[in-house]
């Protein structure tokens, strides 16, 4: 009799303090933004979330990293104070996510903030490189075309940069970059090593057949040493770049721009990694960054508007801007101005041809 | 016969007794050595972070004299309105081009005005709001400098890790200037003990991360100890022994050696996706962390009951107490100590988590300090963690001072197990 007794009321008084807790949850309404998405996108949004609680009288918003592709799952799970309002996002949301955003009520505003250029950059002692991306492809990728000219891939066989195009110096191949678990090598991949293995029309090919396959293709670095992974730390690849003057590394703009008296940035396709050149997409290897806003909460939640006025307010995103002193490149005058025009429409996203 | 074979042992014993003791010899000097060894590892490890973290206690303070000229303001009276638009901004450049009049071109202006904090305008308002009469008036102010000034100022007075970083020649030549006219001073850091977390890291504090830490805690020690206790003593004093029970033991001890992420998804699925509770909220953190230490919880309080002598069950049970009144007169009272202990560990493992964080989205950027279990929070390692992967500088500094911060915290709670069970101890 007692032994039941007592552990019916420890069950009762556990389940009670659970429901007790759950319903203090559902009653407190939420009076603050809540902002997941891209770690790249992230200092950006916690500076702009930092500025605007304290310009006005909301609560700062709470922003979190998830990376671009969860804080999508997360931002696209449906309209209610449970989810998030706003996710930043390093590359364009993609059909599939557009259809699982809508498939759930959501209506999706795109926000293009700004650029991020990604660089290769050696240190200021050594010559400065010139690369095309079929060089970066060829000396970075694990399989690479034959050398004969056949169409079949042999494993990377290139020691040196003069192996992979006579043109540049002897130096063993040695880039320090980024784990897989960046997004910066994610980007790195799409835009310069696809970049440059794209051209291969045989290989370009295959995408169409065997997405898969076309991707282990031009996503795979190599790993047999010339591919060094640095660790998600930037600021250790330019200390080591200094130390080996052969090497070149992988970081975003933002580092080189702050350690320019250190470091360089390797010429790509011609085009150094300037400012100007990022903003004019004039470099190959930089990519937009968008913020997408859910339609639905924008007139529920206290302080979206004013936070987007914020965000797209000249002396956030301008040239002399607190963003671009935080690294990220701002849009063309005539882009923020038409970007600015329909964030206050608020027009929602259906169809990614539409607007690109 | 007798006395020959004692005297051969006796010889024989006498023989090894010799290498007996140089055994006994190396058996402690090997226990010294590793003590000594553990000892050294985390000598080396505090040194390590006292040194790259008391830096952060003291920063740089730049006096400019303010004029709250109307006109730069662009403010005719101060209310909460005209406060909120009033270009503060523009009277710190002010005083700044004051300072040094020399200053010219638009690229040498900006060096000028990044000489101070970009809080410093907020700082300025804050003066201004609590006394109105200062419109149109003088003073000299100090103001938090900015944190690439901070960490020059530091490196002039450490030759060996001198860092020049973001600061140019000219920036330098103003910085001498100004600590030659005592108007550069480092002063105690109160900012970091009273400030949320920041993107200036001039700025940045660890208070919000503290109290959201407490608030996780709280949640999660009122939950896991009454629920962990319970289990125990019904496991223990109750339970019949049989397969079902057996099963649950193993369960228990299984859970204890589960990866902490998966509580963390467990806790995404059920508290927030299901029960809709919010995201970022000490009260899901503590709920996952409830989880992760309640194996821990009732491994310890079973191990304390059993450690109650028998004796002291049937000697109750003799005189005529039920089962309750044994459990919750003599064998709990007992065994509380151990129970203690148990919890506390269980709670500084909690304190130290990170990973089962993450999934409910406590690994976030909070500024404002959280005012209940529901508010949206981070705590002390996820600090720790978002700080050492900033770009900035004096982010090193700073987290190696959150290290301290929740070193301390984690010595006190173990200080405080040793002094509970020394003082509530029986010994039979």
């Amino acid at each position: 009799m007692h032994k039941r007794s007592l552990s019916k009321k420890l069950v009762a008084a556990s389940l009670a303090t659970l429901s007790i807790a759950a319903s203090q949850a559902a009653m407190a309404a939420r009076d603050h933004i809540s902002i997941v998405g891209s770690s790249t996108v992230y200092p950006f949004t916690t500076t702009v979330a930092e500025r605007f609680s304290r310009a006005t009288q909301f609560k700062t918003p709470v922003v979190e990293s998830t990376g671009t592709g969860g804080g999508m799952k997360l931002f696209c799970q449906g309209v209610g104070e449970n989810t998030a309002d706003i996710t930043g996002a390093s590359r364009r949301i993609k059909q599939s996510e557009l259809d699982m955003c809508n498939g759930n009520g959501v209506d999706v505003v795109e926000v293009q903030v700004g650029y991020d250029g990604i660089v290769l950059a050696n240190a200021r002692t050594a010559e400065p490189f010139q690369l095309s991306r079929k060089d970066i492809f060829l000396a970075l990728a694990k399989e690479v075309p034959n050398p004969d000219g056949s169409e079949s891939l042999v494993p990377n066989p290139y020691k040196t940069w003069k192996d992979v195009n006579p043109a540049l110096p002897a130096h063993r191949i040695e880039v320090l970059g980024p784990p897989p678990t960046s997004g910066t090598r994610d980007a790195f991949a799409e835009l310069a090593l696809e970049g440059g293995c794209k051209q291969y029309d045989w290989i370009a090919a295959r995408k169409k057949e065997d997405k898969n396959a076309y991707k282990a293709i031009c996503h795979n670095m190599r790993e047999d040493g010339a591919y060094i992974e640095a660790g998600e730390n930037d600021n250790l690849i330019v200390n080591k770049l200094v130390a080996n003057p052969n090497a070149l590394g992988i970081f975003g703009f933002s580092f080189l721009d702050q350690n320019s008296d250190k470091v360089q940035g390797s010429l790509i396709e011609g085009k150094a990694p300037t400012f100007d050149s990022i903003a004019d997409q004039s470099y190959p290897v930089s990519r937009p960054l968008f913020i997408y806003v859910k339609r639905a909460h924008a007139k529920v939640i206290p302080g979206m508007k004013q936070f987007l006025a914020e965000f797209t307010s000249e002396r956030a995103w301008g040239e002399d801007g607190y963003l671009a002193d935080k690294g990220m490149i701002p849009l063309p005058a005539a882009k923020r101005r038409q970007v600015v025009a329909d964030v206050r429409k608020l027009n929602a996203l259906t169809n990614l041809a539409a607007k690109q | 016969m007798t006395d020959l074979t004692q005297q051969q042992v006796r010889e024989r014993i006498e023989r090894r007794l010799a290498s007996r003791h140089l055994k006994e010899k190396i058996f402690r000097g090997l226990g010294i050595a590793s003590i000594a060894f553990g000892v050294l590892a985390v000598a080396i490890l505090f040194a390590d972070i006292i040194a790259k973290g008391s830096g952060a206690f003291v920063q740089s303070d730049i006096q400019l004299e303010i004029t709250y000229d109307p006109a730069v303001l662009g403010i005719e009276q101060v209310d909460q309105e005209s406060l909120t638009w009033a270009n503060f901004t523009g009277v710190i450049r002010e005083a700044l081009r004051e300072r040094f009049p020399d200053v010219s071109g638009r690229a040498e202006k900006r060096e000028l005005y990044s000489l101070v904090s970009t809080g410093a305008p907020f700082a300025l308002r804050d003066r201004l709001a609590a006394d109105p009469e200062l419109l149109g008036q003088t003073e000299k102010v100090w103001l938090t400098a900015d944190d690439d000034v901070d960490t020059f100022v530091k490196s002039l007075s450490d030759s060996r890790n001198g860092f020049r970083g973001r600061t140019s020649d000219r920036m330098a030549g103003w910085i001498d200037q100004l600590l030659v006219a005592g108007e550069l001073k480092k002063r105690f850091n109160s900012n970091f003990f009273t400030n949320g977390d920041s993107r200036e890291p001039e700025q940045a504090g660890i208070r919000a991360a503290l109290v959201g830490s407490l608030f996780t805690l709280l949640v999660t020690l009122m939950l896991s100890f009454p629920i962990g206790v319970a289990a125990a003593i019904y496991l223990e004093e109750y339970a019949p022994r049989n397969r079902w029970t057996d099963l649950i033991e193993v369960n228990i001890n299984n859970l204890a050696a589960v990866p902490s992420i998966v509580f963390g998804l467990l806790g995404l699925a059920i508290f927030i996706n299901f029960f809709e509770m919010p995201r970022s909220a000490p009260l899901v953190g503590g709920l996952v962390l409830t989880l992760m230490t309640l194996p821990t919880i009732i491994i310890s309080s079973r191990a304390s009951l059993k450690a109650v002598p028998p004796s002291i069950r049937e000697a109750a049970m003799g005189m005529g107490a039920s089962r309750m009144q044994v459990v919750f007169h003599h064998v709990l009272p007992l065994a509380m100590p151990g129970m203690l202990t148990g919890a506390i560990i269980g709670m500084a493992q909690a304190l130290g988590e990170t990973a089962p964080l993450l999934m409910i989205g406590m690994v976030a950027f909070i500024v404002d300090v959280p005012h209940g279990i529901t508010d949206p929070a981070t705590v002390l390692p996820v600090q720790i963690f978002l700080w050492a992967d900033s770009p900035e500088r004096a982010f090193v500094e700073r987290t190696s001072a959150a290290i301290m911060v929740l070193l301390s915290v984690l010595i006190a709670m173990n200080a405080s197990a040793v002094w509970l069970r020394k003082k509530l101890e029986r010994r039979w």
